[in-house]
């Protein structure tokens, strides 16, 4: 099984700046041990959120806000790609990144077509239908 | 013990287990020892950690208890020598133990330990499923329940055979190295082919009702990127993950919500796995780049992995590349032949070049007594009789196809296939 680990630092996440050396060391080093043990898929880090924007729905139409955004809470600032046997696997590779204080990571399984197989036919159909189209 | 707490240190052992085993192996030499030991260590944990005194980190915690348990039977081995020289033998086997530095820094490179593990779980000494159970059971991390239930068999059945095979390697004194380099080659091969024999076992079950397992498919996927960084220099390590990566991103195509099979060129490739085929095609065209660009200077994984990657880049069914990949069937052919390897040669030169040639190719393998009891000879025949419009004899070729398989989701689908021919004729 996929896992999403969604790395939120705080409101360290839109200074921009780098971790010190030995931080940014120990965190090639958590990475490498990622990839050694044939559990890391992909995994990026993200710029600050003045590069980026909002785009929200309200009343079903899109309008746009650029960044920075204000809460820092919510604020990503890179995620990985892991697969594992387990959801505890996941949490422990979890719990051995070497995080800054106060940083969190929130772990999401991800959807995978073989969740997907003990939806009703209908369902899939329709499934099947959207991945045409998106597909081209 | 809180059932947390257990699920936590099962999961801390399943990612530890490897690296203690080779560890302990290494300084022990004996690998049924090192397991023993490492299961020991993890005992200790189960009994002493509490949710509010787990160590900072575990895995040195296990391998400084694991060594200290070591260290005192040698001890008890030396004792048990000086009693009776009987166990002197026994006590020989501790001999380079003895100067094992337990201080020793813990995270130094285990990556050397692990790829001698790996080659001493697939040595030529061990039948092919006791090197399948010994490589999941020391390098995937797999418990003897998981194992015997991947390939369906009762527990103690693997728990027999991983005895066994333990016992087999400390009979025939195999040492605990990386062979030499005259060696290398057909252990390395040895070692890949456990690999993606629990890769296919996983992709395409040969017994039982379900045609997939991805569970074990994933588990092959996870030894074989663990070896590419062990040896990020051999091509055709490279070469299998490529084609495990570019064949596991079709997994959710494969098969109906009921879990019928569905074949390559039926499939939607929208569910076809990008990331996977993103992988695939890196690790292949690392590969590629470490052969040079003679097409024979590629061996049989990078030339499978090729062909997984004219699929891959396929974006319809109607747009692969045959003749591209009947060329690759023609260089494998060469450089690894065997009946199965043209049998989808023949696939190939019937999408190719029309189901004549395709047909014209079988022929020259219908004597080949391998292929006797193979039932996608048959099969790939039927195939393309009916595109020839022979009907009736192609029905006949589903028959018998359907009688030669043992899988039971396999089996309805050629009946199926027969059925609609008859319809036709």
């Amino acid at each position: 099984m996929r896992f999403m680990m969604l790395m939120f630092p705080g409101p360290k996440a839109e200074t921009g700046a780098m971790p010190d050396e030995k931080g940014v060391a120990a965190m090639m080093k958590y990475n490498e041990e990622l990839v050694n043990s044939g559990v890391m898929l992909s995994g990026d880090g993200l710029h600050p959120s003045s590069k980026g924007a909002r785009v929200r729905f309200a009343g079903g139409k899109p309008t746009v806000a650029d960044g920075p955004f204000t809460e820092s809470k919510e604020l990503i600032g890179g995620y990985w790609i892991i697969q594992v046997k387990s959801k505890d696997e996941a949490v422990e590779w979890a719990r051995r990144c070497p995080a800054a204080e106060d940083d969190m990571i929130e772990l999401r399984q991800i959807f995978e077509m073989s969740d997907f197989t003990n939806l009703s036919p209908e369902i899939h159909a329709k499934a099947d239908e959207l991945g045409k189209r998106l597909g081209g | 013990m809180e059932d947390d707490l257990r699920r936590r240190i099962s999961a801390i052992y399943r990612i530890e287990s490897p690296k203690l085993v080779a560890r302990l192996a290494r300084f022990t030499g004996h690998v049924g020892l090192a397991e023993e030991l490492a299961h020991d260590a993890l005992v200790s944990a189960m009994e002493r950690w509490t949710p509010d005194s787990m160590p900072d980190n575990p895995g040195a915690w296990l391998m400084a208890t694991a060594k200290r348990k070591a260290l005192d039977r040698i001890r008890h081995a030396r004792l048990a020598a000086r009693e009776s020289a009987a166990v002197e033998a026994d006590a020989e086997l501790w001999r380079d133990v003895g100067h094992v530095d337990v201080e020793e820094k813990l995270d130094d490179d285990i990556g050397d330990d692990l790829l001698r593990l790996m080659f001493v779980a697939c040595h030529p000494v061990l039948s092919t499923e006791s090197r399948v159970t010994l490589t999941l059971r020391l390098l995937g991390g797999l418990s003897t329940a998981e194992i015997a239930r991947a390939f369906l068999v009762a527990e103690p059945t693997i728990a027999q055979r991983i005895v066994r095979a333990k016992r087999a390697l400390a009979d025939a004194k195999v040492p605990f190295e990386v062979p030499r380099r005259e060696e290398l080659a057909p252990r390395l091969a040895s070692v890949l082919e456990v690999v993606y024999f629990v890769f296919n076992e996983g992709y395409s079950a040969t017994s039982g009702d379900d045609w997939m397992r991805p569970g074990l498919a994933e588990d092959a996927l996870r030894l074989g990127r663990v070896l590419s960084r062990l040896l990020p220099e051999e091509p055709e390590v490279l070469g299998l993950v490529a084609l495990m990566e570019l064949q596991a991103s079709r997994i959710g195509a494969r098969t109906t919500p009921d879990g019928e099979p569905i074949l390559l060129l039926e499939q939607d490739r929208s569910r076809w796995d990008r990331l996977l085929i993103q992988r695939g095609l890196a690790a292949l065209a690392r590969a590629e780049e470490l052969c040079g660009s003679r097409e024979d200077g590629r061996g049989p994984y990078v030339l499978q992995a090729a062909i997984a990657a004219c699929h891959a880049r396929a974006r319809r069914g109607e747009d692969t590349d045959w003749t591209r990949i009947a060329a690759i069937y023609a260089a494998l052919s060469e450089r690894a032949p065997s009946p199965v390897v043209e049998l989808n040669r023949a696939v190939a030169l019937g999408m190719a070049f029309g189901p004549g040639a395709g047909l014209a190719h079988l022929d020259l393998l219908a004597d080949e007594p391998s292929l006797a009891g193979y039932h996608l000879l048959p099969s790939v025949r039927g195939e393309l009789l009916a595109k020839l419009g022979r009907f009736e004899e192609a029905a006949r070729e589903c028959d018998r196809a359907s009688s030669l398989t043992e899988n039971l989701r396999e089996k309805r689908l050629l009946g199926g296939r027969a059925e609609a021919y008859r319809k036709q004729k």
